[in-house]
């Protein structure tokens, strides 16, 4: 039997930031990432899931592992169904946060990952994708 | 509920942080922590997560403000034993942890302590004349 090449993983409390955090470390070995490579995925996990509980009143980490030619990588996307974000720009920014966090949340998972994109609208939720490859 | 042991040397208190820590944890470590550091009169303090996988940001600030919150309770402190993925990323993330002093391993964070505590009493010596 194949390992799965898709899954989800709920981001209701605290606990599961860290079973995410978890989740993503045992995705990148499998994949073979360097340790440096690993750390930046778990971390840039981190941060989103993070935004999606606090922010987004919870949500879902979908998981999925991805192929473009010969690179293989893995592809997460945090899904809440929160206030949405105003202003994308503003929140974007190094050192901007509406809570109480360092603000280098989304920036800083940006410059952690390959690929990003962000997708929210004011009263509807967020939704953050990202993809390292390997 | 979990809680991360703080451990008494002396005049100072070691922390080792070894458990992957939800948010609730490190926001415990702090005040265990400030309170130790004002029971023991306590002059330094030294954190070890030379296991930690990952520093996320909230990971980071809690680091800063344990740092900030020693100080200001008398007390110097020096993070030791930092893994250079976790640096790296940290670095990339947009974290430099300003006002953190740090020493690669707990025999130099002892040493730099202890430079420390010298320093602020030697300054203390000079105001007092």
């Amino acid at each position: 039997m194949s390992q799965p090449s898709q899954g989800e993983a709920p981001l209701r409390s605290e606990k599961d930031i860290v079973l995410a955090r978890q989740l993503v470390r045992r995705l990148t070995q499998d994949l073979a990432f360097s340790l440096v490579d690993q750390t930046k995925m778990v971390t840039a996990a981190s941060e989103l899931a993070r935004n999606a509980l606090i922010y987004g009143r919870g949500g879902t980490m979908y998981w999925e592992l991805v192929q473009r030619d010969s690179f293989r990588g893995l592809k997460l996307l945090f899904a809440d169904e929160g206030p949405g974000i105003p202003d994308i720009d503003l929140a974007m920014k190094d050192g901007w946060t509406s809570g109480n966090g360092l603000g280098m949340g989304l920036s800083g998972a940006r410059r952690l990952v390959n690929d990003f994109e962000l997708d929210s609208r004011v009263g509807a939720g967020t939704r953050v994708s990202i993809t390292r490859w390997k | 509920m979990d809680r991360i042991p703080i451990l008494r040397m002396g005049e100072f208190l070691l922390v080792t942080i070894q458990v992957d820590m939800h948010d609730q944890l490190a926001l415990k470590l702090q005040d265990d922590l400030s309170n130790a550091i004002q029971r023991n009169a306590s002059r330094g303090v030294l954190i070890d997560i030379s296991t930690l996988e990952m520093v996320d940001s909230f990971i980071g600030r809690m680091v800063a403000d344990i740092s900030g919150m020693a100080r200001i309770l008398g007390a110097e402190s020096v993070l030791v034993g930092m893994q250079p993925a976790v640096a790296i990323t940290l670095v990339e993330l947009g974290l430099s942890l300003p006002g953190v002093s740090t020493a690669l391993d707990v025999e130099r964070g002892m040493a730099l302590l202890r430079r420390k505590i010298a320093g602020v009493d030697s300054d203390v010596a000079t105001i007092a004349g």
